[in-house]
């Protein structure tokens, strides 16, 4: 929602894109005509709509893309990702498999050892682990192990992190441990635009992409341009966006944590805090040249991520900071995470689990040694 | 004598402090009387329909019942009932969060196992677990607080519908994930045997869940060590939206364990359900695993977010209800029996809706855990380590 706002507001955001070298193709002329510009950044996609169409045009494009997963096809999608592609694809190219993770993890992965694009939905990641060995041992390392022979264009995309309480087995975030896997690429999108970017991005990847999606961004709107609309339209992997410029603290944040972030970075705005916010898009590859670039820029970070603290995402672009641009940190890295406990049911003890915007806030302002709010507005 | 519910709520009320917990459990007990029905009168039942069997001979049809037995188990699957469609009224109204998956049709299953076992042997099953829970000892009070997430629950609010445990009474849990349970369940059987225990553990999964390979690993060795393991496949025929014949290849669950024996009971039969469940205790004891199939049903969707009809017509929920709707069943046998008449019959319904909105009212006066609880049990020995909330610098606990 926030991200929305952001873009809104125009030029700005568009130009520092540009800036990252990402190729918006269409959007140069685009942009020279304002009121053409309104109405493409008129139209809204909820995160949903983003992925299944950029499912649909993939397929449509590569007879070999098929997808597999639990309640995919007749139940159109658990969380209706997948509505519609059944009836427009058959059976054959969309199929409903028992609930045996490991199982079809493994028909996926030998389907793409023989040259097919298998997409392999889980219905959240926290079933994948029972296909974990799969992933990891027969999709990541294999291009590797064959000295190239044998190939993995396969991703494997669903939910990942906490929803709203659903508890201890349903809310784990497994960014940190596909991330730390060579072999993989891992990708968090956030937005419409990302959603759609990315996916498309995965499915032509010639190697195993994990896909982590997150439930609660599943309903978003956020506006899209006639660029992201077209079918050629894709984001590159391993390039993160910078979401909102700014000039006293780097916030780097993934998937829903990225609107949180946003929220953060106006309430700061508010106390004469300019804070620049990092949309990681892709986990691994890390744009760690975009994270450092922006910490020597602001020199401070802030890390934002749902999951468990040790070992976990904001660890490792605090440990790339210091290799790559210790001299320009004023403060140390602040981290915000999930708790250090599986996911608890009660609601105020969940809140107390997830980072809340004013966590960031709080760390931000550490980092920026205004651990007390300042009375005057600069 | 424990204290009536009634006045635990009105000392509550006035001296604004929170009433005991033991107090409340005791309140919270059933209290719906059977004992007034005898237990020595003898009544013959046969069971609905015939078992069929896997390389084993079937128990006998005729099963011997008292007055006693057949009025709890009226009183205990109306109450299992009214839980359950209570639990989805209050999810309805956003006081339960998360998931939620209600075991009403299925409650012959788990009333019938009860009265073929002992708190000695073991009960393990899925996220389908509120009636479980109740049957083998739990509160209304423990449901409903663990469901609004609130420190009176079960497990303290920290789990949730899917996290009902009662070590104390044998009951291992409430499992997410589908297929866990049963080696999980296996286990509990191989620690039993380790024990010298002379009990069983009986773990419980869906249709969906059977075409798990870690069931077969588990079974597999289960077979192999001896152990006193029935696996009990409660067949409700959709594994979520998908039926049971477009997941396995053979849905003939009661075969499916191949060396090891099986049977197929009605499901909503309660006393076929017991007949079954005593069979295959003697049977596991002496000889090892066996798999009971129960045909049975569930009312609802898979859970609260699912309709339930977009995949089976409204026509089948209404037919099983009005043919084989397992309260029913026992309803008619005690009619039939002459053991209560209708007015009695609703007598024991109204202490029952009454017993389930007491708790439900309770419920709703406990507080939320404390925001202490948030670093309790991550351990058993902590070391007195750290460990930090969502802002480190801000939260942390030390782990005990």
């Amino acid at each position: 929602m926030w991200g929305a706002l952001q873009q809104k507001s125009g030029l700005a955001t568009l130009v520092s894109s540009l800036k990252h070298g990402q190729v918006l193709e269409r959007l140069v002329p685009m942009a020279f005509t304002p009121s053409r510009k309104l109405s493409t950044a008129a139209k809204e996609m909820t995160v949903r709509d983003a992925l299944n169409s950029a499912i649909d045009e993939e397929m449509s494009a590569d007879p070999k893309v098929f997808l597999m997963g639990e309640e995919v096809g007749e139940y159109q999608g658990a969380y209706k990702i997948s509505k519609g592609l059944l009836q427009k694809f058959g059976p054959d190219r969309v199929l409903d498999t028992p609930i045996t993770e490991a199982g079809f993890t493994g028909i996926g992965v030998g389907a793409a050892y023989y040259g097919l694009r298998p997409i392999v939905e889980f219905m959240t990641f926290n079933f994948a682990m029972q296909a974990i060995d799969q992933i990891i041992n027969s999709a990541a390392k294999t291009n590797y192990m064959s000295a190239g022979q044998i190939s993995v264009p396969i991703v494997f995309r669903g939910p990942n992190g906490a929803a709203a309480g659903v508890g201890a087995q349903h809310s784990h975030c497994y960014a940190a441990w596909y991330g730390s896997c060579p072999g993989l690429k891992v990708l968090t999108p956030y937005s419409a635009e990302d959603s759609r970017g990315l996916m498309k991005a995965a499915i032509r990847d010639p190697d195993p992409v994990i896909f982590l999606e997150n439930e609660l961004l599943y309903g978003e709107s956020f506006p899209v341009s006639a660029e992201c609309l077209d079918p050629s339209f894709c984001l590159p992997i391993g390039k993160a966006k910078i979401e909102r410029e700014g000039k006293d603290v780097t916030i780097t944040a993934f998937s829903k944590m990225v609107g949180y972030a946003l929220q953060a970075a106006q309430e700061l705005e508010k106390e004469g805090i300019s804070a620049e916010v990092i949309n990681l898009r892709s986990i691994r590859p890390l744009d760690r040249a975009t994270i450092n670039a922006s910490v020597r820029k602001t020199s401070r970070l802030v890390t934002v991520e749902e999951g468990f603290p040790q070992h976990g995402i904001g660890a490792e672009i605090c440990a790339s900071v210091v290799e790559e641009s210790f001299e320009y940190l004023d403060a140390p890295v602040e981290r915000i995470t999930g708790a250090d406990v599986p996911m608890p049911y009660a609601a105020n003890l969940e809140r107390l689990a997830v980072p809340q915007v004013e966590d960031i806030v709080h760390a931000s302002k550490r980092a920026c040694y205004r651990a007390v709010p300042m009375s005057a507005v600069v | 004598m424990a204290p009536s519910l009634s006045k635990l709520l009105r000392t509550a009320a006035t001296t604004a402090k929170p009433p005991s917990w033991n107090g409340l459990r005791a309140a919270c007990t059933r209290s719906i009387s059977s004992e007034s029905y005898s237990d020595k009168t003898t009544i013959t039942v046969e069971t609905n329909l015939p078992f069929t069997t896997h390389q084993c001979e079937p128990p006998s049809r005729i099963v011997e019942t008292t007055p006693a037995e057949l009025m709890k188990f009226y009183a205990d699957m109306f109450t299992m009932r009214r839980m359950e469609i209570a639990a989805d009224s209050l999810y309805k109204s956003k006081l339960i969060r998360g998931f939620c998956h209600l075991y009403d049709g299925q409650e012959a299953v788990c009333t019938g196992m009860e009265a073929a076992l002992t708190r000695k042997d073991c009960i393990i099953t899925a996220y389908r677990d509120h009636c479980l829970f109740y049957g083998r000892g739990g509160t209304l009070l423990e449901v409903f607080a663990e469901l609004m997430g609130r420190k009176d629950g079960c497990s303290h609010g920290k789990g949730g519908s899917m996290h009902f445990y009662k070590k104390e009474n044998g009951f291992y849990g409430g499992h997410g994930i589908v297929g866990a349970q049963v080696p999980l369940g296996c286990g509990l059987a191989f620690a039993q045997k380790y024990s010298k225990a002379e009990a069983v553990t009986f773990a419980l999964y869906g249709d969906g869940a059977a075409n798990q390979g870690q069931l077969f690993e588990a079974l597999n060795m289960s077979a192999l060590w001896n152990l006193p393991a029935v696996l009990v496949c409660e067949n409700n025929h959709y594994g979520m939206g998908t039926a049971e014949w477009r997941a396995a290849k053979s849905p003939a669950y009661y075969k499916r364990g191949d060396y090891a024996p099986g049977l197929k009971v009605d499901g909503m039969d309660v006393f076929a359900v017991k007949q079954a469940a005593k069979f295959a205790k003697e049977h596991a004891l002496k000889n090892g695993p066996i798999i009971l199939e129960m045909d049975t049903y569930r009312y609802h969707g898979h859970s609260m977010s699912d309709p339930g009809s977009t995949y089976r017509t409204r026509d089948e929920i209404s037919g099983v209800r009005q043919e084989r709707d397992p309260i029913e069943r026992v309803r008619k046998l005690v009619l039939a029996h002459n053991i209560a008449t209708p007015a009695e019959l609703k007598d024991i319904e109204k202490e029952a809706k009454k017993e389930v909105d007491d708790a439900i009212a309770l419920a709703k006066e406990c507080s939320l855990p404390d925001s202490s609880e948030l670093f309790s049990h991550v351990y058993v020995k902590g070391f007195g380590t750290e460990a930090f909330g969502a802002d480190r610098k801000e939260l942390k606990g030390l782990l005990p």
